[in-house]
């Protein structure tokens, strides 16, 4: 090479010395960037918030770990000088050696299997049988609204059919049905109360959607074709923004509803207030 | 396969159509690739500016914006359905046309038949074809942007329905045609060159180079070639079923829908089938992207710093268990989509897996630092960059793959902050890695290490000051794919981040033209590689001359005797032993070097 060996060695020793103060300062920015803003995360408003923030920070305190342990190695080898002479020789392939990797490993191992134990179990009370009691609501995605349905005095939620669906009747809503007569149908607004678990059924007139209410921590697809569900128990009166998170088109970005948490009696007269869909415009 | 002299006579007298623009040789391929896949990481590189440019101040009209699309910006804002396709042209040309490209078309091509001793790939017509095809991809995706309605505006999953219908969104008409034919033939380049990777690499090795010696550069590329074969086909499958049901009036994906104001009547459909086909590539995808980035790095690693890998073969374990689980975990993509939830949970288990052979191996790369003579070059630097990075975006995987928490980040910007330290910026960092070290070797000239150095330390900054705030953004809820975050009432918090994290990211787009300046500049300006091997390494391809002739070898092929990363060796004079040098004792009839 053009440059002696010294001239190289003492170079090297400077870019050494910058890298390793580099990592270590990008790894204090990182927890500084995590750490100074973490409450900025919507306040949890649901009873599965907390669970799901438990794990979060579980994986966190878990990054955490490996995340400076690892930075604190490369800062100390680049910021240690290199050898002078030669680099110490390890054949390539001495299994007892390999120890110091499986070791670590083991450990991540074990953390993996913990966190996703207690993943597990949030997930099958999310997934599973929801409360028998709970409080049953429609929503009907279409490119950019949430058409809310409420089932009415009979509790039951009416027949839908695509092919009725118009400008006049958004759903498609039959009301040849009888149990359609009395469902309530809202677009971009919801009332639930509060402490009482709240099923809200999914689905889609059009492409994805992707109902997402970030003080419940949850989120899930409306899948035309399909009817999918989501449950939870709000823990906190309040409005809260409803969001959409699977991309469905132009106005994704703006296709955005009200979650009112209130108490079940200000949810029930607030519904008696409502026309039902089959006496609108009479 | 011994080349007599006769036909090294007849390769030199080819016409320069045959040698440079049409030619069989694979290192003339690989450097086509090379050229083409970073002019498509330009283009996407602009498309990131503009994805930032209105993130961060979206709100404001600017003249130039208009000058510059007058459709695409009237006014001066850029229009949602332009954002749109703004974002997925960038997501699929840097994922498809640029990394996946650029670590196996350019640097898999060049360094395979090197590496292993051979003379070019078992089949260089074919690998010809792969790249004209490939040109064909890149050209057909560009011109999309021409047509009525604008490219594909559906994201780079291109999710059903919403591209299935022009009236769901404008780049569902022919840009989203002319996408899926882009990446029919993509696919095609893909399987052409990775089955010639695969056979040239099990079947063409020179004498002595047994699979255990093979350097990991040359398994990256060889592993990853294996999951395109069993995957890309899949994809291909899917994209032709979506050209039906957009043209031919099949449903496959389409239930019956109401779209802009119309009744869509099929017979019958599922959207999930299509998320089913793109992710059984798209997640084996990012290993495709992954292992070959491992390997290069693994090259650079070990020569830098001057000691063996430490565990080879458990690196070897490790890539062949990710392989097998990259196949098997597509499912983490759609943890919210209605997906059975026992199958989810499955997938989120073999999902977290995988940190177990990726942390493995980085592992292994940390150990390999250990008391080592370290030499701080650039592609060093490129290199250790790649470790601190891979491991961030592996542990903001650990968040995703974990089902429960998914339920809350998936679809916001925590994914999008993830993938774009782990793939976007470590991928990146191994192909600006393999890009310094081996230039001398391809082109015969140095790059400028004063540059090189500069372009670390603005892209490392930038990569972290960019994509980490995103996950943070994340945690507090702001979702992807949004053209403007102002909107929502509890997303306004993070408006002054979106704009400092444009101003990063503008700084690292434009820290990329340092690297564009030293690589022309370098290509004829740059210090000669009069050394074949300036680096000192032990692998093959540096034991021939800087660029290799035709036919890599000089009358007879190298003979190797002994593994990649024989450095150090307290019975060696020199820190390092070449696979080709002969053994002391060893009567040798010439290797084919000298
Ligand atoms: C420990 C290793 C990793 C784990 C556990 C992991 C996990 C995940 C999960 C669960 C998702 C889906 C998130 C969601 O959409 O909600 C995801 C997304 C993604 N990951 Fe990783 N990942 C890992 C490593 C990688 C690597 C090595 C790459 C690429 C080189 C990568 C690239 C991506 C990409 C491109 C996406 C986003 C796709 C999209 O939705 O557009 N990941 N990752
Ligand atoms: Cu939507
Ligand atoms: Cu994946």
């Amino acid at each position: 090479m053009a440059v002696s060996q010294q001239q190289a060695s003492s170079r090297d020793r400077r870019t050494g010395f910058v890298l390793g103060v580099a990592l270590w300062l990008f790894t204090l920015a990182t927890l500084w960037l995590f750490g100074a803003n973490l409450h900025k995360m919507p306040p949890p408003a649901s009873d599965f918030a907390p669970q799901i923030d438990a794990i979060l920070w579980v994986i966190l305190g878990i990054s955490v770990i490996g995340f400076v342990g690892l930075h604190l190695y490369l800062g100390w080898v680049a910021l240690s000088r290199p050898a002078e002479v030669r680099a110490i020789y390890l054949p390539a392939d001495r299994p007892k050696e390999w120890l110091w990797v499986l070791v670590p490993i083991g450990l991540l191992l074990v953390a993996d299997l913990t966190f996703d134990h207690m993943s597990n179990k949030v997930w099958g009370a999310f997934f599973g049988k929801p409360p028998a009691n709970a409080f049953e609501v429609e929503v009907t995605g279409q490119q950019f609204a949430w058409h809310v349905r409420y089932p009415g005095a009979d509790g039951r939620f009416g027949r839908t059919n695509p092919r009725l669906i118009s400008d006049e009747n958004p759903i498609g809503l039959d009301l040849s049905d009888p149990a359609a007569r009395d469902d309530i149908l809202l677009i971009n607004v919801m009332h639930v109360p509060e402490g009482r678990p709240v099923m809200i059924y999914l689905r889609s007139r059009d492409v994805l959607h992707s109902f997402f209410l970030p003080p419940m921590r949850i989120k899930m697809d409306c899948v035309p074709g399909y009817t999918t569900r989501m449950w939870f128990t709000p823990q906190r009166k309040g409005n809260y923004e409803i969001a959409c998170a699977e991309l469905c088109g132009m106005g994704h970005y703006n296709m955005k509803g009200l979650l009112v948490v209130e108490d079940e009696q200000a949810v029930q007269n607030w519904l008696a207030q409502q026309t039902p869909f089959s006496k609108r415009g009479q | 396969m011994a080349v007599h002299a006769e036909h090294l006579a007849h390769a030199h007298s080819e016409s320069w159509i045959r040698k440079y623009v049409f030619s069989t040789d694979h290192k003339v391929i690989a450097t086509q690739y090379i050229f083409t896949a970073y002019f498509m990481a330009l283009l996407g590189g602009l498309l990131a500016a503009l994805i930032r440019y209105q993130l961060g101040w979206g709100d404001q009209a600017s003249p130039l914006l208009e000058r510059l699309f007058p459709f695409g910006a009237q006014g001066g804002v850029i229009k949602p359905e332009f954002y749109l396709a703004i974002i997925t042209i960038h997501g699929t040309i840097l994922v498809f046309h640029f990394q996946t490209m650029m670590l196996t078309g350019g640097f898999g091509n060049y360094l395979i038949p090197l590496q292993i001793g051979a003379r070019d790939m078992a089949f260089p017509v074919l690998n010809m074809l792969s790249y004209w095809v490939f040109l064909a991809s890149c050209v057909v995706m560009l011109l999309s942007f021409l047509v009525e309605g604008g490219a594909a505006a559906a994201g780079w999953t291109v999710y059903p329905p919403l591209s299935v219908h022009a009236a769901a969104v404008a780049g569902s008409g022919l840009g989203q045609t002319i996408w899926l034919l882009s990446m029919a033939l993509l696919i095609v380049a893909t399987l052409m060159g990775g089955l010639n990777y695969i056979v040239t690499t099990l079947n063409l090795r020179t004498k002595g180079m047994s699979l255990m010696r093979l350097p990991l550069s040359t398994w990256g590329v060889f592993f990853a070639s294996v999951i395109g074969l069993v995957t890309f086909p899949v994809l291909l499958a899917g994209a032709i079923l979506l050209l039906l049901d957009r043209h031919l009036g099949t449903s496959f994906y389409m239930p019956t829908v109401y779209i802009g104001g119309q009744l869509v009547e099929t017979r019958g459909g599922n959207p999930l089938l299509w998320q089913h086909l793109f992710w059984y590539l798209g997640h084996p995808e990012v290993y495709i992207l992954a292992i070959p980035a491992l390997g290069f790095i693994g090259d650079i690693i070990a020569t830098f710093s001057r000691k063996p890998i430490f565990g080879y073969r458990l690196i070897i374990i490790s890539f062949v268990v990710m392989t097998i689980l990259s196949c098997i975990v597509w499912g983490h993509h759609m943890f919210t989509s209605g997906l059975n939830p026992y199958i989810a949970m499955v997938f989120s288990l073999l999902t977290i897996l995988i940190s177990v052979p990726f942390g493995t191996i980085i592992l292994c790369y940390a150990a390999t630092l250990w008391k080592g003579k370290i030499q701080f070059t650039t592609p060093m630097l490129f290199a250790i960059g790649f470790l601190s990075l891979v491991v961030t975006g592996g542990l903001g995987g650990l968040f995703l793959g974990t089902a429960s928490t998914d339920l809350y980040l998936h679809d916001t910007a925590f994914v999008v902050g993830h993938f774009h330290v782990i793939m976007a910026s470590s991928v990146l960092f191994a192909i600006f890695a393999a890009t310094y070290y081996w230039f001398p070797k391809i082109f015969g000239r140095f790059m400028s290490e004063s540059l090189g150095k500069w372009h670390f330390w603005l892209t490392f900054i930038g990569v972290y000051a960019t994509f980490v705030p995103m996950h943070v953004m994340g945690l507090g809820g702001m979702m992807r794919r949004i053209y403007s975050p102002h909107a929502y009432q509890y997303l306004q918090q993070w408006v002054p981040w979106e704009r400092v994290i444009s101003i990063f990211g503008l700084i690292l787009i434009g820290a990329q033209l340092l690297f564009v300046v030293n690589f022309f500049w370098s290509l004829f300006k740059g210090r000669r590689a009069t050394d074949p091997n300036p680096w000192r390494a032990n692998t093959l391809e540096w034991q021939t001359s800087s660029p290799p002739p035709h036919l890599n070898w000089g009358e007879e092929q190298p003979v190797v005797y002994r593994g990649p990363y024989e450095f150090s060796r307290p019975d060696t004079a020199e820190d390092y032993l070449p696979q080709n040098t002969p053994p002391v004792g060893v009567e040798v009839s010439g290797n084919g070097v000298r």
